[in-house]
């Protein structure tokens, strides 16, 4: 099992106490992504927005959650054979995870790097391969987690603070 | 600028019902990467793109896209259409290139949006 995880030093304790005090979510929202369906992706990452919209978070947040969890979930639809996204949300934070059937990522630290891409035509011809998701999602989190062993499954989850 | 400005400086067709042609657009940027626009749209912005797929609208439910040209004749299906009328964003369609729209709009004075 390889593992990357990326955590802005300023948020290293209030991420570690969350995972300590492991709180109730506030609001749970689940989403399932299908396999290479391009008319659905997108879906849970809009309504995930439009909730927290409604909750009031400000805008700039907002935008971060709504772009990493895109971003992932076209991940998810695009590289796997189908998956699921957990969206947890608290007073301070929102925590969401990706949980996929497979096949699981060969190398983490290559897919880590900006511009490297194992997307194939379909999914290029759309516009998405250019090897910018896993870093556009580090750069938009505050913490991020992402497992993966080939041959199995991948999950990456990540948190963004509202304040 | 507004899209009035922009649809006749592109000698572009409108392709969604009741548009608001004196909507104000402040800045523009153009790609046909996806997380490129994402990353690169951090307030309202026109979109200048060849990519005609429905992923192009679930962008603009993250993103805060004013409106949308689709450049080099790019004709985008008509369930597109109704997912954008649906959301009240313009979209154009023009027969110039990704570079002499953005050059004309450009030297009309439409800003590049901030990065």
């Amino acid at each position: 099992m390889a593992e990357y995880i990326n955590l802005d030093p300023q948020y290293s304790a209030s991420v570690e106490s969350f995972f300590n005090s492991s709180p109730e979510a506030e609001v749970s929202l689940e989403f399932i992504i299908p396999e290479k369906d391009f008319n659905v992706a997108g879906k849970g990452s809009a309504e995930v927005k439009n909730l927290l919209k409604r909750l009031g978070i400000d805008p700039e947040i907002l935008r971060r959650v709504a772009v990493a969890s895109y971003e992932a979930e076209i991940n998810v639809a695009a590289h796997s054979r189908g998956g699921k996204m957990v969206s947890d949300v608290y007073d301070e934070l929102i925590h969401i995870s990706f949980i996929d059937e497979g096949p699981g990522i060969k190398d983490i630290a290559q897919a880590m790097q900006p511009g490297f891409s194992t997307a194939d035509d379909l999914v290029r011809e759309m516009g998405f391969g250019a090897g910018l998701g896993l870093p556009n999602i580090k750069k938009n989190s505050d913490w991020m987690k992402l497992t993966s062993e080939y041959g199995q499954h991948t999950n990456l989850e990540f948190i963004i603070f509202f304040e | 600028m507004t899209l009035q400005e922009i649809t006749s400086l592109l000698e572009a067709e409108v392709l969604t019902r009741e548009t608001d042609m004196n909507k104000p657009i402040p800045c523009a940027f153009a790609s046909d990467l996806i997380s490129d626009i994402l990353m690169c749209t951090k307030e309202p912005t026109l979109l200048l793109t060849g990519l005609a797929n429905t992923q192009v609208i679930r962008l603009s439910d993250m993103i805060d896209i004013s409106a949308i040209v689709f450049v080099r004749g790019k004709q985008p299906t008509q369930e597109l259409i109704e997912m954008a009328e649906e959301r009240g964003l313009p979209l154009l369609r023009t027969k110039l290139t990704m570079y002499r729209s953005s050059g004309l709009l450009f030297n009309a004075g439409l800003r590049s949006c901030k990065i």
